[in-house]
């Protein structure tokens, strides 16, 4: 498939999307609008993951601490009746960058399982902080005091809210796109494909790896930032390490080698997901072994079979 | 003075109870092709290994154009001039014979912290990559993935990502293994042309290629270098035809 | 301090550290024999618990129901192996972490179906619960003891099996060098079989020991699961002896940390700020170990490869 026809494909995806408020309120349907946005915002965040864990082959089983972190940062500033949504956002993203910066740090030097346990331990690690701090719930999680606040755009005006989450997920796809075919994202692809090789023509891969880490995870904490704005509650279930399964199987699902696969996961996996639990309450029975399916017969991903091999 | 680009003084290596490099010294001449040759299991892959930086050694010195380099990594040595392919063709295969090239190229030109614009259509990437894939004879070939290339073709392919970081010091690990006459002869015209203006160490077993290519040769045995010499000298070594050449040679 | 809390407390700690041990030999054998990451290690833990629970129930006799949970979870296991994990030996990891996963969801929800989702308390027969006096003045729980016990034993019977039977040979070969196990003639899916199902019993006997001193519920494999990644991190992947050596360092450090944390910051800082710090830093404690450990022994402690 080239270039064209992918953009037709795109352009129409977006439109499909861009379409969902008009429709769900003809409809008098307002719960997909809901799951649309949900949806778009887990988007995000694979998407998030998928630069770290397709392009550049670093196989993070953590990507939800990031969710949490900009859920926090949010929810934290809310509690103290912080509500500047451009201060919470701005809060999300950096403290997401930083946290990413010490635990890619430590665990890019490593490589294959370490990787993979080292990164799930330390999500972990921060989900029973957020457990252990009373102060904002503990357990229980709190009630998000008050949405982010951006003057002329109201998140509490469901329509408004949704746009936003869609042209953020545009932006971040863009910006995708551009990073992975840049010079740094060349590198990082590289050190991926052949690290040998890479080291032998003058890249040493750590900076470049945990400089994608860190990228990786601020995108994520604006999606968690987004994510108690729609949830309007914080609660440290957004750092589950089962999250962090899931955003890997958004990645895997959509396949890695395009930006837009994760988009296709996400909805793939949450529509599955929430089919099935509307069906029984024992949907995760079925969800199980499907997913232990999908990844024995299915590796390539919806979007290999969409676009085709190329990216 | 002299004229050394690379001296290696006491260079020792072992895996548990294999001694890999046993207190090798070598001295490597600007401009010249230094074979070295040996039997399997000689332990040259591993010298050439630590020449690269890809392996350290337990003990002894490696200085290059008068710096001691020991300590220094594989992509720290790329940036003061080695190069290296390996015995085992390494390669990008998902990428395109000139994206391999110009990945080579931009590990040289600058910084590669740049997020935005697309390193493909970077011109002052493109046009080196293109030129030294002309100049191994993959001109014709440039748009293909690497994996996609036949066998030879890869082996140059890995030349031209060594040629594109413009290297003082290049380290062939076997340029010709695995290919057929027709393709080892194009591969030794290869390394012809760039004689004298590298410096080339060159591990082959394939002797015709060495004795046409080597301004002098070494000869490890067993990680020890036995004897090094004009290629003259080594083929009449008496030691060397003992311990390795043996009848290969006189045939 | 208190002494006598003090050992009380290293004795919990051993007691933690002795069923991580359990978790981590199965995992980090299975891995390092057949390269695989097997999340759903926990799993087994959980179905051991269940299985022990409800066999105890059944048949009336604590031990019967062990045995037959034991038995179970072995059983479990193996058909685990011939039906979804042989396939994926061949995979990459992250294919491997996947699979699992969605194993984990699979269990999980049909433990909430055959036992329902609520925790389930387990019980002590009278000959098991009660507390010895060490000595003077220091009694502790009898059943901790019978578990420290129990996985001291299966260490000990564990390293005489890797060291020093034919088995064992085949094992610690398969760990360094599978083609050669392969060209030994020896039929190596069966060994991996065996291999497979041993791992599965080991963490199920972990679980249905743990039964009685937490709760039985659906999910708790994978709490436990991610501290036994931090043993094996801190040990050394593929390494008994590390295994051995990382349970027994998070045992200790993760019990101590959460008895004597909180009061000793409290007498550096106020009450009220010790409080809230107490528990938050010894619930990382752990985690910081796993991170200092890698910042200065990227391998572990015993690597098994050098």
């Amino acid at each position: 498939m080239n270039s064209r026809t992918r953009a037709i494909v795109l352009a129409t995806g977006l439109a499909v999307l861009a379409a969902v408020p008009p429709v769900a309120g003809l409809l008098n349907q307002p719960f997909y609008l809901d799951l649309v946005r949900r949806i778009m915002i887990f988007a995000i965040a694979a998407l998030s993951l998928n630069l770290i864990l397709g392009y550049g082959g670093m196989i993070s089983f953590g990507h939800a601490a990031y969710l949490g972190i900009g859920a926090y940062a949010v929810g934290v500033l809310a509690h103290y009746g912080i509500d500047n949504g451009f201060l919470q956002w701005a809060l999300a993203i950096g403290a997401s960058a930083l946290v990413a910066l010490v635990i890619g740090a430590v665990s890019i030097r490593t490589s294959g399982v370490y990787f993979i346990m080292i990164t799930l331990a330390f999500t972990q690690m921060l989900y029973y902080l957020g457990i252990s701090v009373e102060e904002f719930g503990g357990d229980d999680g709190m009630r998000l005091a008050a949405k982010s606040q951006f003057g002329l755009i109201d998140l509490n005006d469901g329509n408004a809210f949704y746009y936003l989450v869609l042209a953020v997920l545009v932006l971040f796809l863009f910006l995708g796109h551009r990073l992975v075919n840049s010079r740094f994202g060349m590198v990082i692809r590289a050190a991926r494909s052949n690290e040998a090789r890479t080291r032998s023509i003058g890249f040493s891969p750590y900076p470049y790896r945990l400089a994608a880490f860190v990228i990786a995870g601020a995108m994520c904490g604006l999606a968690g930032a987004l994510l108690v704005n729609h949830t309007a509650y914080l609660t440290p279930e957004f750092m589950n390490w089962t999250r962090s399964g899931e955003l890997m199987f958004m990645v895997i699902l959509g396949g890695t080698a395009s930006i837009a696969g994760p988009v296709l996961g996400a909805f793939a996996l949450l529509l599955v997901e929430d089919a099935l639990s509307g069906w029984t309450q024992h949907w995760q029975l079925i969800l199980g072994p499907l997913l232990v399916l999908s990844v024995l017969f299915f590796r390539r991903g919806l979007a290999g079979l969409l676009f085709g091999k190329n990216e | 003075m002299n004229n050394n680009l690379l001296e290696v003084r006491g260079l020792t290596k072992s895996f548990g109870a294999l001694l890999a490099s046993d207190d090798i010294d070598l001295e490597v001449r600007e401009g010249e092709t230094h074979a070295i040759i040996g039997p399997n299991g000689a332990g040259k892959t591993t010298l050439i290994s630590q020449l690269a930086g890809n392996l350290l050694p337990d003990r002894g010195r490696v200085r290059f154009a008068g710096e001691d380099i020991t300590a220094l990594s594989a992509p720290a040595r790329s940036h003061r001039g080695f190069a290296r392919s390996f015995q085992i063709t390494s390669i990008y295969r998902d990428f395109t014979a000139l994206e391999n090239v110009m990945l080579a190229v931009q590990a040289h030109a600058g910084s590669s912290f740049r997020f935005w614009g697309s390193a493909r259509a970077e011109r002052a990437l493109q046009e080196p990559a293109r030129r030294v894939l002309e100049e191994v004879g993959l001109g014709a070939r440039t748009g293909l993935p690497g994996g996609n290339l036949a066998h030879g073709e890869q082996r140059q392919l890995e030349v031209a990502m060594a040629l594109a970081t413009r290297p003082r010091l290049m380290l062939l690990d076997e340029p010709v293994a695995g290919m057929g006459a027709e393709e080892t002869q194009r591969m030794v015209g290869l390394i012809s042309t760039l004689k004298g203006g590298k410096t080339i160490i060159l591990v082959e077993h394939d002797m015709d290629a060495v004795f046409s290519l080597a301004d002098r040769v070494s000869v490890l045995v067993y990680g020890r270098i036995v004897a090094t010499g004009t290629p003259e000298e080594i083929r009449t070594n008496a030691e060397v035809r003992r311990a390795y050449l043996g009848d290969e040679v006189a045939a | 301090m208190d002494i006598v809390l003090v050992l009380e407390q290293a004795l919990n700690g051993l007691q933690l550290g002795v069923m991580l041990f359990l978790m981590a030999a199965g995992l980090t054998l299975v891995f390092g024999i057949m390269n695989l990451v097997n999340l759903a290690h926990g799993s087994f833990y959980m179905v051991g618990a269940y299985l022990a629970t409800y066999f105890y129930q059944l048949t009336g006799s604590f031990t019967f129901g062990a045995l037959l949970g034991l038995a179970g979870t072995l059983a479990v296991g193996i058909v685990v192996e011939l039906v979804a994990l042989r396939t994926l030996y061949e995979r990459d990891h992250l294919d491997q972490v996947l699979a699992t996963f969605g194993l984990i969801l699979f269990f999980n929800e049909l433990m909430a179906i055959l036992w329902g989702r609520a925790a389930i308390y387990a019980t002590l027969p009278d000959y098991l619960s009660g507390h010895v006096e060490l000595f003077a003045g220091v009694r502790y729980p009898l059943y901790r003891l019978v578990i420290i016990a129990v996985g001291l034993a299966v260490a000990g019977l564990l390293w005489f099996v890797v060291a020093r039977t034919r088995l064992g040979m085949l094992i610690r070969a398969g760990a360094s060098n599978r083609t050669m196990v392969a060209a030994l003639g020896v039929n190596i899916r069966l060994l991996y079989t065996l291999v497979f199902g041993a791992g599965a019993a080991l963490a199920g006997l972990a679980g249905l020991m743990s039964g009685p001193i937490h709760v039985v519920q659906p999910g708790m494999g994978e709490l436990i699961l991610i501290e036994v990644f931090v043993v094996i991190v801190i040990g050394g992947i593929g390494s008994i002896r590390g295994a051995l050596a990382g349970a027994l360092i998070v045992g200790m450090v993760d019990t101590l940390g959460r008895a004597f944390v909180r009061p000793m910051l409290a007498t550096v800082l106020s009450p009220s700020a010790a409080d809230t710090a107490g528990p938050a830093l010894a619930s990382m404690l752990i985690y910081l170990l796993m991170a200092v450990v890698l910042a200065l022994r990227p391998q572990g402690l015993f690597p098994a490869r050098s």
